[in-house]
Parts: structure tokens; C-alpha cells; sequence
């Protein structure tokens, strides 16, 4: 009898991860990176590869970091969010462009609108590897002092832009 | 057509998918006949309203009617006629309705091939599946209605993703679920032997076929999902260990498993309840890939949406069937009894290593793929497990399976003598060391784990034809080679081929990247690739910058290649690779970025000899199943044997 439990409870341990998986909605899942400084990054610009930015350059004043790829499609359903806050309320944001090939990004950007103030080019994904990117779209508040504040994976709804997103930046303003 | 009409339609199958649940179940408990035979008719309703539905949602990618959300979202106007049919299994909601629609037709299939067996079997089979299809119509219905309205209408659609744009993939879905809801008949056997309270040869005889077609189809639905992704993603490679493909390769591991140890119980009588744990293991880690497919949980490359709500759903869904089954199992399976007593060396204990190795393969997949939500949900931080941790674990646990193979189908049930068979596979080991030492001198470049390798796959391939030649020589004429024999003969073959193709292309793959500028030749395993020019081509629906290779050796122009970098008019960049596949190698070639404002191209060129026979080899197999599902004694014994029971059921009505 006991032996013909083995596999309910077997079955029963992987349900508990599962629901685990489920209970903490990937796109909310905490980064170790929260509260912590950002990772050191140097990356040419997107759009003129002859400019670099780093960690220090960007710093100063708080902005969101957006991880995007021409070839995400999710990333397309939130751009327009993006953009919008950009527009309206002044958003200052920055990309990341992941694991993307330049001439794809940019003409992915032509296509959509580009609401960046700053892209950086990361071809090979190392920036990403540093921040712990699993997948686009994926987006950081980063403080003016470099800390970052919140991670959110997956498009980023209206919804989260005003619950979490902008109330970091608008609170981490100096 | 309307949509709200396929919506009907929908809710109408689900009703009836709740009569075939619960009428069945219920009678077959109180052995009321007119009860159980409700089931075949509902099955029968419900496939005739789910195939209507089906034709609704494709007459809307037909005609275009972006005024369903779903249709705007996965097609345009540009969109070619044929990836229309397909779009509809084009994303979540879709490929739910077809999930929904296969398992219906396995359903009827059912419903109409088990005439032989007993009512009360075969109801609560019926009404199993009715319970499966209760849980994935509700889903559909309620969480990913594909009918649901765009209003207003929109002028033009999105589009289908483009890496859906193409014959692999749309094959691909429904050969998987075919494979996938195939396992639900073994599962509804496995139900209905535990209600019933035994395992008899019967059962098992009968539901063979049915687990041999099924893993037939996924092995053909993964195949095509590898060569998919060699030829369309562009890097070349064609398995990585992703984890929706693990959930493919989970219950396709455990139906392999299944089908060698239903041959155990069905021609001893052993592994009784062995086999029906890994029947309800077999489907419910197809539900189990459903759930990471569609829930969000894990992060992959095939990841439909997230979205909790579905995946919550799904779990919920899981924990009923598999849960429920398990405690069904727990109470049930003390009771079942052992078959004979077996040799320490015999078929059974062959077959009963086969199944451990496979189970522990799958085991080790699983917590591969699960281990980053174990890591998340304890605080370890995010981790993601690699090809490393997969390929040396299978490597280990593989290794054995392979040299054991041979001897399985030559040694006798209940025991024989290690000793004995070795005498036949003699020939077989000095062939196998043959074909090894041949490679080895022709390429010295093979690593010893490649060497073994080929040895092992030339020893399952010649072993399998002593074990054929064997059959010729002592059987009598017109029994020489049943279907059975035969077709598990071609799937060991399948087996060979697959062991040497991936043991080659993994250690003698050659891979370029260059700069390359129109007139460039670059040298790839002893062959030049020579760039001739690049210029723009327009499909469809997208544009594209096409390359022109030549492919020569001493001067001899083998062939020529075209590989283009199409822009989808949503935006999308895709690579088609140009492959020049051949029995012994492929040339793949990829263009990259332009270099150079254009002057010159970044190229990939890749060099994988014998890769086409990791799809050979998985096609024996799928070929193989198929040719065993037909042996004729799985079904006609049944049939004399089924009179009887029929009978008794009669009286209480």
C-alpha cells in the first residue's frame, strides 16, 4: 500500500512547484539585483555607434531601462505604452538593445516609433547576462545613483507603469 | 460565417463532453447498459460540433475577417492562401481548438475500433476521455476563446509570426498533439483497468496499437520540430534542450518506455501495474508540457503568452487527472497481481532495464527543466539549466540503454543464458567493430566517445538484422516476421541510425563565421564556398536580400545555394537559411548582417555531416510504431475473447 503512494507523492512534490511557478507571476518575481547597484556596462549607441555609454554616463538622474529586440513580439504590445509616457509624462528611458542585430533594431525602431533617449547596442547579450535578462521585453528603474530599484519582466502594462514604475522614478528624483 | 456560432458550437461540444464524463462513469459503476452505451453517441456529437467549430475559425482566416480578434491578431491581407489554413494553429487559442479537436477524433476512434470489447471497459474508457475533454473545453471556452470579437473590425490584420511561415512548422503542432492526446487512450485504458480492478492481458493487447501510433506521431511531431528549427532559426543547430522541447521529450521518453513494457504484460503478465503507472505518467506529462507551454512559468523560445490565470488553470487541471488517477493507483494497484517469476537474465529483465533507463532520463529532463522554479521558489536566485547538465546526463544513462538493445529481442522471456545469445551476436560486435575502426581510420579527428558512438549505432543495426536473419532461419514459413517483429526491427534501426548521425555531426561539425564580399571564396571542410553576389528578391509578404553561393570541390561546381534575409511587412527580420542537405553532409549557409554599409555580408557557413540521419532515424521510428500498430493478433484475439463478458452486462439492465 505504502509503495503505491510513492508516485502520488512524487506527483504531489512536483504539483507544489509548479503552483510555486504560478503563486509568483514571473513578470513580479524578485532580482537579487533589487536594491543593489547596477552591473558596470559600456556599450556603443544604437543609432551612432561612435558614442558610448556606461553605468556613470547615463547616471544622474533616474531612468527606465528597457530590454528590446526587433525580433520580440511581445515587445511591440508594450511600445506604445512606452512611448506614450515618454510623450505625456516625460518618461526618460533607455534601451537595451538585446541580442539583436543593429540593422534589424533599427529599422524595427523606424517602423515603431522610437521613444529612446539612449540605446545601447548589446549584440551578444553580455549586458543582458550582467542583468540577469532571461527574455524580452524585460524593463529596470534605475536610480539616479545607479541602484537599481525594480525589475519587471514581460511587457510592462499601463497598469504597472502606474503602480510601480512611475512612482519609483518620480520618488528617486533627486 | 459567424463567429458566435463557432462559440455555440463550442459550449454545445462541452455540454456533451460533460454527458460522455459522467453518464458512462455512473453506469458502469451501477451496470446499467443503456447508460454506458450513451457514450459513444456523445463522443460521436461532440466531434461533429468541435469539427464545426473548427471549419468556422478557418473560414475566418479564409475570408479574412478581422472582426475576430484572433484572426486579426495572427493574419493579414498579404498573407498567403495555404499558411492560412495553418494560422489557425498559429497561436494559443487556436492550437487549442485543434488540441480539443484531436482528442475528439482519437474519441471517436475509440468509440468505433472497440466493438470487441466489453460495454462497461469501453464506457468508462469513453467517459475518461469525456473527463479529459471536459478540462481542456472549459479552458478553451472560458480562458482563450478563440471566437471572441474585435470590434470595430479591423481594416487589416497583424500577422502570423513568421517563424510559423513555413512547412515545418505547420505540420509540426498537430503531428506533437496527435502524439500527445494519443496518450490519453492508454491513459483511459490505465483508468479503466484500475475502476475495474484488474489487468488483464486483454486490456493491454488492445490498447498496444493505440500507444505504438501515438508515440509515432510524437516522434514524427518532435523530428519535425528539431528539423524546424535547424533550417528556420538559423543557428544550425538542431536540438538545445529548450524547455518546451524537454516537454516534448518527456512523455515521448515514457511512451517509449510504455510500449516495451506493455509488451511485458501482455505476453507475460508482469509489470501489471508498472504499466499502468507509466500510462498515467505518459499523459500527464503531456498535460504537464501543456502547462509549461501555456502558463508562463518558465521562460523558452516557444513560450506562448504568460498569463497566470491560464496557468492556474491548467495546474488545477492536472492536479484532478493526475492526482486523481494516482489515488485511483494507490488504491487499486496493491490488489493487482505479479505474473510468473522471472531469470535474473531474461527478456523481462532486459526490458525491465530498458524502463528504468528511460524513466530515470525522463526524471533527470524533468528536474532539469523544473529545477529553476525549485531554485526561484527557494530563493536561490534565477538560474536556467544548460545543454551541459542534459547532454552529460543523457549521455550516462543512453550509453547502456543502446549496447543493450540487441539483445533484448533475442534473449527469451523468463530466462536464457547471456552466453547463448552472445553466440548469434558475434557477427554483429565484429561488424559493429568494423564500421568503428573504418570511421575511425577514414577520420582521425573522431574523438573516442564519437568512435563508441558509431559502434554502438552499427551494433543495434546489425544485431537487429541477426536477430532478423534468426527469425528467417528457425521460424516457419508465413511466421517469420510478423508486423510486430517487423516494425519494432525498423524502430531499432531508427534507433542506430539516430546514435551515429548525432555522434557524427556533433564531433565533426564544421562552423564559419566570415566576412564575406561578392567574389570572396572561403574554404569549409575541404570544400570552397564561393559568394557570387547578393540582390534583392520580394515575396509575398516580405522582402528579402538573397545571396548566391557556389558550393565547388577541385573545381567542380557542386551546386548552388540562395540564402536570404526576408523583412516581413510587420517588421520582423527573419533568416532562411540555404541548406544543400545530402545523405553524408549538409552545407548550411545563413547570410548575417551587412558589413560595410553593404559592400560586404557577415556569412555563416556551416559544415554537419550525417545530420540528416538524426531525422532518418527518428522517421524509422515513427515508421516502425506505425508498422506495429498494424499486427493483426493485437486485435483479433480480442475479439473471440470479448463475446463472453458482452453477455453479462446484458442482465442488469
Amino acid at each position: 500500500m505504502l509503495r503505491a503512494l510513492i508516485p502520488l507523492a512524487v506527483f504531489a512534490l512536483i504539483g507544489l512547484v509548479l503552483w510555486s511557478g504560478i503563486g509568483k507571476d514571473p513578470s513580479i518575481l524578485p532580482s537579487t539585483l533589487i536594491g543593489s547597484p547596477a552591473p558596470e556596462f559600456s556599450a556603443p549607441d544604437l543609432r551612432d555607434p561612435s558614442r558610448t555609454h556606461s553605468k556613470a554616463s547615463l547616471g544622474g538622474a533616474p531612468y527606465l531601462l528597457n530590454v528590446f529586440a526587433s525580433w520580440c513580439p511581445t515587445c511591440r504590445v508594450e511600445h506604445p505604452i512606452l512611448e506614450r509616457y515618454v510623450r505625456e509624462r516625460g518618461l526618460r528611458l533607455v534601451g537595451l538593445n538585446w541580442k539583436d542585430d543593429a540593422e534589424a533594431g533599427l529599422a524595427w525602431l523606424k517602423q515603431f516609433g522610437d521613444p529612446y533617449s539612449d540605446i545601447l547596442y548589446d549584440p551578444s547579450g553580455r549586458i543582458g547576462i550582467d542583468f540577469g535578462v532571461t527574455a524580452a521585453p524585460e524593463s529596470f528603474v534605475i536610480g539616479a545613483d545607479g541602484t537599481v530599484l525594480y525589475k519587471h519582466i514581460g511587457a510592462l502594462t499601463v497598469e504597472d507603469m502606474e503602480t510601480r514604475v512611475m512612482p519609483l522614478l518620480q520618488g528617486a528624483t533627486p | 460565417m459567424l463567429p458566435e456560432l463557432g462559440q455555440i458550437a463550442l459550449i454545445l461540444a462541452l455540454l456533451l463532453a460533460v454527458i460522455q464524463a459522467v453518464v458512462p462513469l455512473v453506469g458502469a459503476q451501477l451496470n446499467r447498459e443503456p447508460l454506458m452505451r450513451l457514450a459513444r453517441p456523445a463522443a460521436y456529437g461532440q466531434f461533429a460540433f468541435l469539427v464545426f467549430a473548427y471549419a468556422i475559425l478557418t473560414e475566418g482566416f479564409i475570408t479574412q475577417d478581422f472582426s475576430i480578434a484572433y484572426v486579426a491578431q495572427n493574419s493579414n491581407l498579404a498573407l498567403p492562401m495555404h499558411y492560412r489554413f495553418s494560422a489557425v494553429w498559429g497561436a494559443h487559442e487556436g492550437s487549442l481548438l485543434l488540441w480539443v479537436l484531436i482528442l475528439s477524433a482519437w474519441t471517436v476512434a475509440l468509440a468505433a475500433l472497440s466493438k470487441a470489447l466489453p460495454l462497461n471497459f469501453v464506457a468508462r474508457a469513453l467517459g475518461t476521455l469525456g473527463v479529459i475533454s471536459i478540462g481542456f473545453l472549459s479552458f478553451t471556452a472560458f480562458t482563450s476563446n478563440p471566437f471572441e470579437r474585435h470590434v470595430p473590425a479591423l481594416s487589416d490584420g497583424n500577422d502570423l509570426n513568421p517563424l510559423l511561415q513555413d512547412f515545418g512548422l505547420i505540420v509540426h503542432p498537430p503531428m506533437l498533439y496527435m502524439g500527445y492526446v494519443g496518450f490519453a487512450v492508454a491513459f483511459a485504458f490505465a483508468i479503466a483497468a484500475l475502476l475495474d480492478g484488474r489487468v488483464d492481458k486483454q486490456w493491454v493487447r488492445w490498447s498496444r496499437p493505440w500507444t505504438n501510433v501515438a508515440w509515432g506521431f510524437l516522434t514524427v511531431g518532435i523530428g519535425l520540430g528539431s528539423w524546424w528549427a535547424y533550417y528556420e532559426l538559423g543557428w544550425g543547430g538542431w536540438w538545445f534542450w529548450d524547455p518546451v522541447e524537454n516537454a516534448s521529450f518527456m512523455p515521448w521518453l515514457v511512451g517509449a518506455a510504455l510500449i516495451h513494457s506493455q509488451a511485458v504484460t501482455e505476453k507475460r503478465g508482469t509489470f501489471g501495474a508498472w504499466t499502468l503507472l507509466l500510462a498515467i505518467s505518459a499523459f500527464s506529462l503531456s498535460l504537464l508540457g501543456t502547462f509549461l507551454v501555456r502558463s508562463g512559468v518558465l521562460t523558452s523560445v516557444h513560450a506562448f503568452a504568460s498569463d497566470p490565470a491560464r496557468g492556474s488553470f491548467i495546474l488545477a487541471f492536472l492536479v484532478i487527472v493526475t492526482g486523481g488517477a494516482l489515488v485511483l493507483y494507490a488504491i487499486r494497484a496493491p490488489k493487482l497481481v505479479g505474473g510468473p517469476p522471472v531469470g535474473l537474465y531474461s527478456r523481462e529483465s532486459l526490458l525491465l532495464a530498458n524502463n528504468i533507463l528511460l524513466t530515470v532520463a525522463c526524471a533527470m529532463v524533468l528536474i532539469g527543466t523544473l529545477y529553476p522554479l525549485v531554485a526561484d521558489a527557494l530563493g536561490w536566485g534565477k538560474v536556467s539549466v544548460g545543454p551541459p547538465y542534459f547532454g552529460l546526463m543523457f549521455f550516462v544513462l543512453m550509453a547502456p540503454l543502446v549496447w543493450l538493445i540487441p539483445l533484448g529481442a533475442l534473449t527469451r522471456w523468463q530466462g536464457d543464458s547471456l552466453a547463448s545469445v552472445w553466440i548469434w551476436l558475434r557477427s554483429a560486435a565484429a561488424l559493429a567493430a568494423v564500421v568503428a575502426a573504418l570511421a575511425w581510420i577514414t577520420q582521425r579527428e573522431l574523438p573516442l566517445k564519437a568512435v563508441l558512438g558509431i559502434a554502438a549505432g552499427a551494433w543495434i543495426v546489425f544485431g537487429t538484422f541477426v536477430f532478423l536473419r534468426r527469425r528467417w532461419k528457425t521460424a516457419a514459413p508465413g511466421q517469420r516476421l510478423t508486423a510486430e517483429m517487423l516494425g519494432m526491427s525498423l524502430a531499432h534501426i531508427g534507433v542506430g541510425m539516430f546514435v551515429i548521425g548525432v555522434v557524427v555531426t556533433e564531433s565533426l561539425n564544421v562552423e564559419r563565421d566570415v566576412r564575406m564580399a561578392p567574389g570572396d571564396t572561403v574554404e569549409v571542410a575541404g570544400y570552397q564556398v564561393r559568394f557570387v553576389k547578393a540582390h534583392h528578391e520580394e515575396g509575398p509578404n516580405f522582402i528579402a536580400d538573397e545571396g548566391v553561393f557556389e558550393i565547388s570541390k577541385s573545381g567542380v561546381v557542386l551546386s548552388e545555394q540562395h540564402p536570404q534575409k526576408r523583412q516581413y511587412l510587420r517588421g520582423q527580420v527573419m533568416t532562411e537559411a540555404a541548406i544543400d542537405a545530402g545523405f553524408f553532409a549538409d552545407f548550411y549557409i545563413a547570410m548575417g548582417e551587412p558589413l560595410d554599409g553593404g559592400k560586404a555580408w557577415a556569412v555563416r557557413l556551416y559544415y554537419k555531416p550525417m545530420i540528416r540521419w538524426v531525422w532518418l532515424g527518428a522517421l524509422l521510428m515513427m515508421f516502425g510504431a506505425f508498422v506495429a500498430a498494424t499486427e493483426r493478433r493485437l486485435r483479433q484475439t480480442v475479439r473471440e475473447e470479448a463475446r463472453l463478458p458482452a453477455n453479462s452486462a446484458a442482465v442488469a439492465s
